[in-house]
């Protein structure tokens, strides 16, 4: 669902931005704004200088592109993930603790350990979700958002309580090791390896998804379970469970990312809502991973210059969550229009490629 | 343990679990018609802001209330109009008109009182205390001495349980959840159906956020919906889509978000961020031990019709 050839996910991409802009102008204008100002120094807090595009665009794509591959790789197999929060919070807490406690290990040694800890902590976050899905019938939508308020929830008890800094005055962990950081990806920017990391990520996923069979099985699973237990006796809980772990994992390992290139410690509201921009984030860019790297970057951008937007032209940044949610639905709707048009054009759409993979997702 | 403190906890029991029980009320009737609004969390806090905004306006609560179900009406028709009117994917298009109403809800409360969000201080809507039964012992308080929107969810309980399973009309509204097909070639309109439901929905939750800010805070605060709309929907699924039960389900779910209050009564001190993660939790295992027990109705979550 929702991916597309080339194309037309250029098109619906493009459209759906292109609305998005025009709704968001008519809102700032109807709350008493200036759109063109707002728009000029979104810009100049995005792209205005070379420092403001690899320091703060960049650094904040970081968290969008990792939870954005989580996404997408969700979506495509028909697990509607919606815990990226939770289990990038998962990955936090995970990564902080090891590049507390690992302190005595040498860098090679610690940080992938560190990364390793976070993938492995979110998947575990997605485990509980998977299993109640698979095992005793319950929707993940539900279930994954409420694990989400948990995560949130337990790591502002570790930073007010066990894993407190020992001075015991802010509401944040300890830092990390310096051999748990990651280093710097640009010579004197704040921009950090786990920007590579990302990218490698999402070209590993791509590769995967086109390529093996596992990723044959996500595809075939994402478009009919039942066609693809029927024609190639695949075992959808199988591809399910698999499917949400990965997911899972990458969410973690964005937890993990932020900590070990950026914040060096935990702190409460680590994340102002990335898991849930993720569906944003991978929705524009058709659930292609490769294509996730161009949108997390236009997302860090729009975060970068929500700051900007604020200091300049007096705009609560908090607006921003209002775009994400109308690229989303600008998004939905640019594709069903595609949709109903291609449809119209072609052959009636097939019975077996429109069976929800669940009835009751409650 | 003293009786006031159990009655201190039955009332705070109540008055937090009226705003899940009308929000999943709502939800139960949207459901039944085959629609599943994840947007709920999002008619919630728009009902708060409008409910404290209208309140403000007008200074009068029960204005405010009025404003709060209209809000969330409102919300709720943007829900409707993607998902039944375009036809796209419920639990994104769900998805996204919480992420809009948590986002646009702060940045109109930021943009009318600031973005260090000065302490809001609204006419609230007071307790009335119904004569006679506020005397029961234990429980006469806690049940009778609330906000008229907890009567609002008493009364509706069985009015919509009525509605849903004796009257014809009610019947079309399942019929349309089980079996749109069937229902449409009744001469039932399908699409029609499920749009009203889902406004009705977004009404109710929208007085639930009205009476969260209203009744239970006296402030609005962003994102003070925190999370109630999902679990409300879980509420929905545990009280097996029968208002009656949703009734129960949502005053059992505000003594959990109560425990706070007993345990602390009790000498027991458990760290603040853990319970504010406690009604999650039950949530979960309360999912995971009900949910094979109940059933969906037929054509929860399917767009409808199938080709155009």
């Amino acid at each position: 669902m929702y991916e597309h050839g080339g194309r037309t996910a250029w098109v619906v991409g493009a459209a759906a931005l292109a609305a998005t802009a025009v709704v968001a102008a008519v809102l700032l204008w109807v709350g008493g704004y200036d759109p063109a100002r707002a728009a000029a120094a979104m810009w100049s807090g995005a792209f205005g200088t070379r420092g403001a595009f690899v320091s703060v665009t960049l650094v904040r794509s970081v968290p969008f592109l990792l939870t954005g591959l989580a996404v997408a790789v969700a979506f495509r197999a028909g697990v509607w993930n919606i815990g990226a929060e939770g289990q990038l919070y998962a990955g936090a807490i995970a990564a902080v603790w090891v590049g507390i406690e690992g302190a005595a290990l040498p860098a090679w040694v610690l940080l992938p350990a560190v990364l390793i800890a976070a993938g492995l902590a979110g998947a575990l976050w997605a485990l509980i979700p998977a299993l109640m899905k698979l095992r005793l019938g319950v929707g993940e939508v539900i279930t994954t958002i409420l694990m989400n308020f948990v995560g949130i929830n337990f790591a502002a008890y570790l930073v007010h309580g066990p894993l407190q800094e020992p001075r015991g005055v802010f509401p944040q962990t300890e830092q990390i090791a310096d051999a748990a950081r990651l280093p710097a990806l640009v010579p004197g920017s704040r921009l950090h390896v786990g920007f590579a990391v990302a990218v490698a990520m999402a070209v590993v996923l791509a590769a995967v998804l086109r390529w093996t069979r596992w990723g044959f099985r996500v595809r075939a699973v994402g478009a009919s379970p039942r066609a693809a237990w029927a024609a190639g006796r695949i075992d959808a809980g199988a591809v399910v469970l698999a499917t949400f772990l990965a997911s899972g994992a990458l969410a973690g390992l964005a937890g993990g990312v932020e900590i070990a290139g950026l914040t060096y410690a935990l702190y409460e509201g680590l994340s102002p809502g990335w898991g849930y921009t993720a569906i944003a984030v991978a929705l524009l860019a058709a659930l292609n991973p490769v294509a996730v790297v161009g949108t997390a970057i236009l997302f860090g951008a729009l975060e970068a210059g929500a700051g900007a937007m604020q200091r300049e032209a007096g705009i609560p940044a908090v607006w921003v969550v209002a775009v994400e949610a109308l690229v989303i639905l600008a998004v939905l709707a640019t594709d069903q229009l595609m949709r109903t048009r291609v449809r119209g054009a072609q052959t009636p759409g097939d019975d077996e490629g429109n069976v929800s993979p669940e009835p009751a997702r409650a | 343990m003293p009786e006031t403190d159990l009655v201190l906890f039955l009332e705070a029991a109540v008055r937090l679990g009226v705003p899940l029980a009308l929000a999943a009320m709502g939800e139960a009737i949207t459901e039944r018609s085959g629609i599943i609004n994840i947007g709920l969390e999002g008619s919630i806090i728009g009902g708060a802001l409008g409910g404290a905004l209208g309140a403000l306006a007008t200074g009068n609560a029960a204005a405010g209330v009025l404003a709060g179900a209209g809000a969330g009406l409102l919300v709720a028709m943007v829900f409707a109009l993607f998902s039944i009117g375009l036809r796209t994917d419920q639990i994104i298009t769900g998805t996204a008109v919480t992420l809009g109403g948590l986002g646009l809800t702060g940045a109109v409360y930021q943009a009318r009182f600031g973005a260090t969000g000065t302490a809001l201080t609204l006419p609230t809507l007071a307790p009335m205390s119904v004569p006679g039964l506020s005397q029961i012992p234990w429980i006469g308080s806690a049940l009778f001495d609330q906000a008229p929107t907890a009567y609002l969810s008493y009364a509706l309980a069985p009015l919509l349980w009525y509605y849903l399973f004796r009257t014809a009309w009610g019947l079309e509204l399942r019929a349309v959840g089980e079996a749109p097909d069937a229902a449409q070639a009744a001469g039932v309109r399908v699409r029609w159906v499920r749009f009203w439901a889902t406004l009705f929905g977004g009404a109710l939750a929208g007085l639930a956020g009205a009476h969260l800010a209203l009744a239970h805070a006296g402030t609005f605060a962003e994102n003070m919906s925190a999370g109630r709309g999902f679990i409300a929907i879980a509420v929905v699924v545990l009280g097996r889509w029968n208002p009656l039960w949703v009734l129960v389900a949502a005053l059992l779910f505000g003594a959990a978000s109560a425990l706070q209050f007993l345990l602390q009564a009790l000498g027991l001190d458990l760290p603040y961020q853990l319970f504010l993660a406690l009604p999650y939790l039950l949530t979960l295992a309360a999912l995971a031990g009900w949910v094979g027990r109940s059933r969906a109705p037929a054509a929860l979550a399917l767009p409808w019709p199938k080709e155009r």
